[in-house]
């Protein structure tokens, strides 16, 4: 919400152009939302490579492994405004919630080659011919972009409503599949295509906000894995790349054996620091 | 010698390690000016993020 108070820009379709949007926020928030008062760092990603002048941004990988290092997926449970939204879709009540299905894990595979493909290489390689890409994330992917900056800026602006053609139809049909899966799986863009997760997935592992699990509370019931709505098995990798840290196997533990906390907040022995429960078969 | 005790683990060696890392790269990145390219298409509707261009 506070990242994105600049509330007189959706009464103006217009975006607020202060020096604020130079700083990147740690989640997916587009930065044509009229409410938004800083930069998607995935956006500012694609904005540095496709341009002529940079082929790395130096930029944007510190910024990464900030705040990775710290937060890792918290990021994804409670910064992200399009996780919020799909969170919010997901509390519609509808008669079967899938939780997992077939070819499930092998899907979750997706988000990396888009932040692969679709984030570093082709606004990197696929230029004009004065060496200028675009962001191809956001201009064919992107559902939050086209929530939060595209349905509100058009519904203010003629212009723009004039403007609209085939791509914005196709990027509505994919936020539109993306709001009516989240009714049925719980965060799909989340889980399946945020590029932003994959990066922070990379860190959760080492991150210094993390999960652990006490193995001599561990009854191995096994409820943690049951109430997880990302799928992960707490009990047996407490900071799996898929976590988002949302609170729920830690709410639901019976014996309370699952806390969370930074650097010396965990008293514990070796096996609980390492976040991983070594009286479990792998 | 107190303050080298917080990096009893290697977990924690390479946290501090990633921090330093990422906040050198940062500083670098902004030294380099890719601030005012992320600036300059942030202030202005990107029309390829709402669907238009």
């Amino acid at each position: 919400m506070l990242t994105n108070s600049h509330l007189a820009g959706f009464a103006q379709g217009r975006i607020y152009a202060g020096k604020l949007k130079s700083i990147c926020l740690p989640g997916l928030n587009c930065y044509s939302c009229p409410g938004s008062l800083g930069s998607c760092p995935v956006g500012a990603l694609q904005a540095v490579l496709s341009s002529a002048k940079y082929q790395f941004s130096f930029y944007l990988f510190g910024f990464f492994l900030i705040i990775g290092t710290v937060l890792g997926r918290f990021v994804c449970g409670f910064l992200c405004p399009f996780g919020l939204i799909q969170d919010l879709l997901g509390r519609i009540p509808f008669p079967k919630k899938i939780r997992t299905f077939k070819g499930d894990r092998g899907l979750r595979l997706v988000k990396y080659v888009i932040l692969a493909v679709f984030v570093i290489l082709l606004p990197l390689f696929l230029v004009d011919a004065a060496g200028g890409g675009e962001p191809q994330f956001c201009k064919w992917i992107c559902p939050a972009g086209t929530l939060e900056g595209g349905v509100p800026l058009l519904l203010a602006d003629s212009v723009l409503r004039s403007a609209a053609g085939f791509l914005f139809a196709w990027k509505l049909l994919i936020l539109g599949i993306v709001a009516a899966l989240s009714a049925v799986v719980w965060r799909p863009f989340c889980k399946y295509l945020c590029p932003l997760g994959a990066v922070y997935s990379l860190f959760n592992g080492i991150s210094i906000y993390r999960y652990a699990v006490d193995g001599g509370k561990c009854t191995n019931c096994g409820r943690c894995a049951r109430v997880c709505l990302m799928s992960v098995q707490p009990q047996k990798e407490a900071n799996h790349p898929e976590c988002v840290r949302c609170g729920e196997c830690k709410k639901a533990c019976p014996a309370g054996a699952i806390s969370s906390g930074c650097l010396g907040s965990f008293q514990a022995p070796a096996r609980l620091a390492a976040g991983k429960n070594p009286s479990l078969p792998r | 010698m107190r303050f080298l005790q917080i990096f009893h683990n290697k977990r924690t060696f390479a946290q501090a390690a990633l921090l330093l890392g990422g906040v050198l790269t940062l500083i670098l990145g902004v030294v380099c000016g890719e601030v005012r390219t992320v600036l300059m298409k942030a202030i202005y509707i990107c029309l390829e993020c709402i669907g238009i261009g």
